[in-house]
């Protein structure tokens, strides 16, 4: 029966969800997994495919918050990681600021970017914010390719400089490594906490009933807005870290497609689900390593497993596979 | 007064939804909104909950006129309610369904909620923990506090509703809104709504009713408003409604009075 402190212990889980503790143990065995791994996989090609893991995380969680649990889809996600790498990558190289100063300017740039796409996009729903945003990545990245006076056009933007901060640079795969996994966590963490409290609650109602969570005091445009912002820093601080790790980025990383395999990284982890988001971006980090076979027709293949996974298992991968073995044992 | 609706009127597609509605609710009363089906009574709902704002016509409530707002808006002035069509959150536990209802009443603005329940705040997890038990308090006066954990579609309708006025008095209306509360309810489940209507009562909530069972409606309410094709034909007791024949000719038929 009812017992305040016992609720508390046992943190405010639900049935699918794991409970604050559960996030807890999971975020330390995670966290002891990557300090570890690269005692196994050292070499400079692994660790590479591991960062960008790690940033496609980050990217795959903001989206997730907007699309898993707020329900509004944004085709155009990869706009906001190419304006924060550009943003970064002009200001160290050609202006010469500091990355971190930079990396700030940039949240504050796609940020307000985010705010003013946001304002009249989320008034629509569905199929039409779809539209919406597919629309406004599209004129991001041809902004990147025309805009060559500052962007060095189509042919990519190279020379930026490693990031460094407080005399400490990072000059070494191992470096940006560590790094971008601490921020991955970090935002894992922030992200799980999120979902789990009182802001969490009224995204997943505007999600299930736009009608009931208004009735009951949720402000419906100013949380998707918030949550789209949000959504955005998380991707501005991915293409930031990724510009200076990378060292060179060209147009063609922020397209349409990438926008799509993000979305792709959100349903093949699975929908609402946090821990789902760094699954689904090893998943579609990997899997082109493996596609190369395949070449042009890469697209169709990622199409070929959405369409596949939207009709067998809509839960997403980690869910469903976990729901069906659980079916199975209870047979 | 509680609530005045002024002459309100609302238009889909040419259709005259509401046409000139006007009535008053007196703070305490519980005041029945009765009609054949088609008659506006959700849509008057809809009105007052800011879902849509009347084309004309002026609502009313402690002196400040509220047609217009948002529904968020109309909520923090202590308007709540529940959905004919059961509006549960189907992603979340019972608890957490009522839990929501909370939402309005944290002092936290959304920025600082964003960033506090981030990083856990000792504000945030203060405020976690007395949501929690304010919302199991809520969960325990409709009696589905043994429930609490389960996902709210687990429940049957009968309980699902109670857990709507759960959710709904969790937001500390002081005019509450139940659309319907009995539909699919059986005979014993009605009586033990009556019981928790009277309940609610006792806690100064003013209540508003759309209800179909005439026993239910003829027993609790002391006020009725009956419309029909959107425009109010009769206003008063439950006996005057009885006994008024515009009623009976528009609605009731040789059904009342047994």
């Amino acid at each position: 029966m009812y017992d305040p402190a016992g609720f508390w212990v046992s943190g405010i889980s639900s049935g699918y969800r794991m409970s604050s503790r559960g996030n807890i143990i999971a975020v330390l065995v995670l966290s002891g997994v990557m300090l570890g791994l690269p005692l196994l996989l050292n070499n400079d090609y692994y660790l590479s495919v591991l960062i960008i893991i790690g940033l496609n995380t980050i990217l795959a969680l903001g989206l997730n918050l907007l699309m898993g649990y707020a329900g509004q889809i944004s085709l155009g996600h990869a706009a906001f990681f190419g304006l924060g790498a550009y943003t970064s990558g002009i200001l160290t190289t050609s202006y010469g600021v500091h990355p971190i100063p930079a990396l700030v300017i940039a949240l504050v740039f796609v940020g307000v970017v985010a705010i003013i796409v946001g304002v009249p996009s989320l008034r629509l729903r569905g199929y039409f914010l779809g539209m919406a945003t597919l629309g406004f990545g599209v004129i991001v990245s041809i902004l990147f390719k025309e805009m060559s006076f500052i962007t060095q056009g189509p042919s990519g933007f190279r020379g930026i400089p490693e990031l460094s901060a407080f005399g400490f640079v990072f000059d070494t795969d191992l470096k940006y490594y560590y790094l971008i996994w601490t921020c991955t966590i970090i935002i894992l963490m922030i992200s799980a906490n999120i979902i789990n409290s009182r802001i969490g609650r009224a995204l997943r109602a505007i999600h299930t009933s736009e009608a009931a969570a208004g009735s009951l005091g949720v402000d419906i445009q100013a949380y998707k807005l918030a949550i789209f912002v949000l959504s955005a820093l998380y991707a501005s601080l991915a293409g930031s870290l990724y510009a200076h790790f990378i060292g060179f980025i060209s147009p063609s990383s922020f397209g349409f497609h990438f926008s799509i395999v993000l979305v792709t990284m959100v349903v093949v982890g699975g929908m609402a689900s946090i821990w789902g988001a760094i699954f689904g971006a090893s998943v579609l980090t990997l899997l082109p390593e493996f596609l190369m076979v395949f070449e042009d027709y890469e697209i169709v293949v990622y199409g070929l497993i959405l369409m596949l996974i939207m009709i067998f298992l809509p839960e997403g991968l980690t869910r469903g596979v976990i729901e069906r073995i659980k079916g199975r044992l209870a047979r | 007064m509680m609530l005045s609706i002024q002459e309100a009127s609302i238009n889909f597609g040419g259709v005259h939804a509401l046409r000139d509605v006007t009535f008053q609710v007196t703070e305490g009363s519980i005041k029945a909104i009765i009609g054949p089906n088609g008659a506006g009574k959700t849509t008057l709902f809809n009105v007052i909950s800011g879902f849509y704002p009347p084309i004309s016509g002026k609502i009313v409530m402690f002196d400040k006129e509220i047609q217009g707002l948002k529904p968020h808006q109309v909520a923090a002035l202590g308007v709540n309610r529940t959905f004919q069509n059961i509006e549960l959150f189907d992603n979340m536990t019972v608890v957490e369904n009522v839990m929501v209802g909370r939402h309005g009443l944290s002092s936290a603005g959304l920025v600082k909620g964003i960033i506090g329940s981030a990083f856990r705040s000792p504000f945030v997890r203060r405020e976690e923990k007395d949501i929690k038990e304010r919302a199991m308090h809520y969960l325990d006066f409709v009696g589905l506090a043994p429930r609490a954990e389960e996902n709210a579609l687990a429940l049957p309708l009968g309980h699902q509703r109670y857990l709507e006025i759960a959710r709904a008095l969790a937001a500390e209306p002081k005019l509450l809104l139940l659309d319907e509360p009995a539909a699919g309810l059986d005979e014993r489940e009605t009586e033990d709504l009556s019981r928790l209507i009277e309940e609610i009562r006792k806690l100064d909530i003013t209540i508003m009713l759309v209800e179909h069972d005439m026993n239910l409606t003829m027993d609790i309410s002391e006020e009725i408003v009956v419309l029909d094709y959107g425009e109010m034909i009769a206003e008063g007791t439950p006996r005057e409604i009885q006994n008024n024949k515009k009623v009976i000719e528009a609605y009731l038929g040789e059904d009342i009075g047994d």
